[in-house]
């Protein structure tokens, strides 16, 4: 992406007071400040010189919380940059794609099923209504990796019921 | 010992025929992952990492090496022919050289950039080779205050001072950060942040989260604005040499971008953008044809590009004599050394002088390979970015969720994949740099147990933090840094005003 066709493609958003997005952004540091804060309160301190383990989580959680305030500020001034629209259906499809991958490796399903389906539901997400095709190609492809990876190079990629009939 | 010496030694372990082989094979895989749309060399590293994890440690780096100089000539390539650079650095050469291709002088644009990136990669790496052994003899006397000092520099540098907001970028640092702390401290043996899950005890692993923000982030992010009108691909029309006239123009901005690229990469200040744009601001003002730029000036793909190759060979110097990554794809490359248990600095010179040299040499063997492969295969690699764009990015995330199955396949692990994705996205979305959040997982342990090293040596003074000359300066020049786009609001917008 270059800026120029950044700033042609689409209407500058209007100039707002107050961003959302950024009030949540500076919130979600603070509350991992406060995270770092507890983990860190619950270290014992046994070093006898310098700086034990848990003085540097609070270091961070400093600068987190001065980054909150940071963040803050630019999102009541209303500075952040202009954004594009986006189209959420694709977003939610990969990432539906991920959950399915991993819920087929936690499950025993192995590799070649979970990137199949993370294979399918990717090329749905930009645009193929092909799904049968897809997934015919999707198994090729994840078989040939599986072989070529497990046989060729000997790492060891999990196997599930289509993986034992190779 | 001489440099000479070191380097023939260097170059004797680097054309051994196994180890010829590994170069070939990472320049071709380099080029190849690289050439496709969206994939920098940071993620072509990331996502190769896994593929070298069985080789012996000399072999795996010198493929890295061919992978890494690979994926600058690949990223050029997409820049030049579909305006879709994979990374800022590229961006330079998107301008002209994109135009080159509308135009029908697509050809001569891959060449320029060929070419320049080969001068410019060989007399960078000659700066390298005699650069490294004066600056390991400075770096031995360093103790862990000044290395301390040293990566508050980058950090700073990394992060704030050049990029659009310095509170953005020090925001995406801080969460790197935050990540580097994960797992068991090295020190104490105590569990930080791991929250009773024993897969978090051994951290955040550094290619998990490359191949997340970058890989699964960026296909994210280009599916959600699916609706913007697509890049076209340019075919590559014409004569694919340059002619007399190109030849002319192009020599000097080769020459000048090289000057621009290795010492700021040298430097630790953080990336090749600022060379490439200097370069490509410096080419336009000399050009003795100003009504071109803008419309396909071969001197915009010239310079940008030499300037992009001699800063990736700038940014070795710290990596190999410091053990300090300035970029994202130098991050990458320093988790590739640490996956065989290896930490580039001075003792690694002194200790594995052939692994180091072998390096160096392979890179000069790996420039010199891309130079022969890519001129003549041009069209092979055009054809790979004539995928499908559903099947293009199905593919690359099926190979990046891969890495990480191989590498440890459980459910946590995966979890942490896909949510460093949605980060990724996010961060894209709302215009967080990138390259921060891998610098300061990787760096940020090391950092904070230079400075326990430090603070434990001085009783737990931290005055010996300003006792040293050097972490003193250093420090000063962290904060001038960390200030300076403060009071000049200007001084990180020059690359707005350029385009």
């Amino acid at each position: 992406m270059t800026p120029d066709t950044a700033s042609e493609n689409l209407p500058r958003a209007p100039v707002r007071r107050l961003d959302r997005v950024g009030v949540v952004i500076a919130a979600a540091l603070a509350v991992l400040a406060a995270v770092l804060v507890w983990d860190a309160s619950k270290l014992p301190s046994t070093t006898m010189y310098g700086m034990g383990p848990e003085a540097m989580p609070v270091v961070i959680a400093i600068g987190l919380v001065i980054l909150a305030v940071g963040n803050l500020i630019d999102a009541l001034r209303g500075n952040l940059p202009p954004r594009e629209s986006m189209d959420p259906m694709p977003v939610w499809l990969i990432i539906g794609g991920l959950a399915l991958l991993i819920g087929i490796i936690g499950f025993g399903g192995g590799f070649i099923l979970a990137t199949s389906a993370l294979f399918v539901t990717t090329s749905a997400a930009f645009g193929r209504r092909a799904v049968l095709a897809d997934s015919a190609i999707a198994l090729v492809i994840t078989t040939l990796i599986y072989l070529a990876f497990d046989k060729l190079l000997t790492l060891s990629l999990p196997a599930g019921p289509l993986e034992r009939l190779l | 010992m001489d440099t000479f010496a070191a380097l023939a030694h260097g170059m004797a372990v680097a054309m051994q025929p196994m180890n010829l082989l590994y170069a070939l094979i990472g320049v071709f895989l380099g080029t190849a992952v690289g050439v496709l749309p969206g994939i920098g060399p940071a993620l072509t590293v990331a996502l190769l990492l896994p593929v070298t994890y069985k080789l012996d440690p000399g072999g795996s780096l010198i493929m890295f090496a061919g992978i890494y100089y690979g994926g600058m000539y690949g990223g050029s390539t997409t820049a030049i022919l579909i305006n879709t650079p994979g990374e800022s650095a590229s961006m330079a050469t998107a301008l002209e050289g994109n135009k080159m291709a509308k135009a029908g002088r697509g050809g001569p644009a891959l060449a320029t950039s060929a070419i320049g990136s080969f001068v410019a990669g060989t007399i960078a790496t000659i700066g390298l080779a005699f650069l490294a052994p004066w600056l390991v003899d400075f770096a031995v006397r360093f103790g862990p205050e000044d290395y301390f000092a040293l990566m508050c520099v980058a950090f700073v540098t990394v992060s704030a001072t050049f990029g659009d907001s310095p509170v953005r970028g020090l925001t995406s640092l801080f969460i790197g950060l935050t990540l580097g702390l994960v797992g068991i401290d090295k020190l104490t043996g105590q569990a930080r942040l791991a929250f009773g899950i024993p897969e978090l005890l051994d951290g955040v692993e550094v290619t998990t989260l490359a191949v997340g923000l970058f890989a699964v982030g960026e296909a994210l992010y280009v599916a959600s604005r699916r609706h913007h009108a697509e890049e076209k691909l340019e075919p590559v029309r014409g004569s694919l040499w340059m002619t007399r006239e190109d030849w002319r123009r192009s020599w000097k901005p080769w020459l000048r971008g090289t000057l621009f690229g290795f010492p700021i990469g040298a430097l630790p200040a953080g990336g090749a953008e600022i060379p490439t744009f200097l370069s490509y601001s410096t080419e336009r003002r000399l050009t003795k044809h100003p009504e071109e730029f803008g419309k396909g000036a071969i001197e915009g793909v010239a310079g940008p590009e030499a300037a992009n190759n001699a800063s990736a060979a700038g940014t070795l110097v710290p990596l190999l004599t410091l053990g300090l990554p300035t970029s994202a794809t130098a991050a990458m490359m320093l988790a590739g050394f640490q996956q065989y248990g290896l930490n580039p600095g001075p003792l690694l010179f002194a200790e594995r002088p052939d692994l180091v040299w072998g390096l160096i040499a392979s890179l000069f063997i790996a420039n010199g390979m891309l130079l022969v492969l890519n001129l003549p295969l041009v069209g092979l690699w055009v054809r790979l970015l004539a995928i499908p764009q559903p099947w293009l990015y199905a593919g690359i995330l099926v190979f990046a969720t891969m890495g990480t199955i191989a590498a440890k396949p459980s459910v946590v692990e995966l979890s942490m994949l896909a949510a460093f994705g949605v980060m990724g996205f996010l961060m894209r979305r709302f215009d967080f740099p990138i390259a921060p959040v891998v610098i300061g997982l990787i760096l940020g342990p090391i950092a904070e147990s230079q400075l326990r090293r430090a603070l434990a040596i001085s009783l737990g003074d931290p005055m010996v933090l300003l006792q040293s000359p050097m972490s003193a300066t250093l420090l000063g020049i962290a904060l001038i840094a960390l200030l300076a786009p403060f009071v000049l609001r200007g001084l990180g917008r020059f690359k707005a005003n350029e385009d």
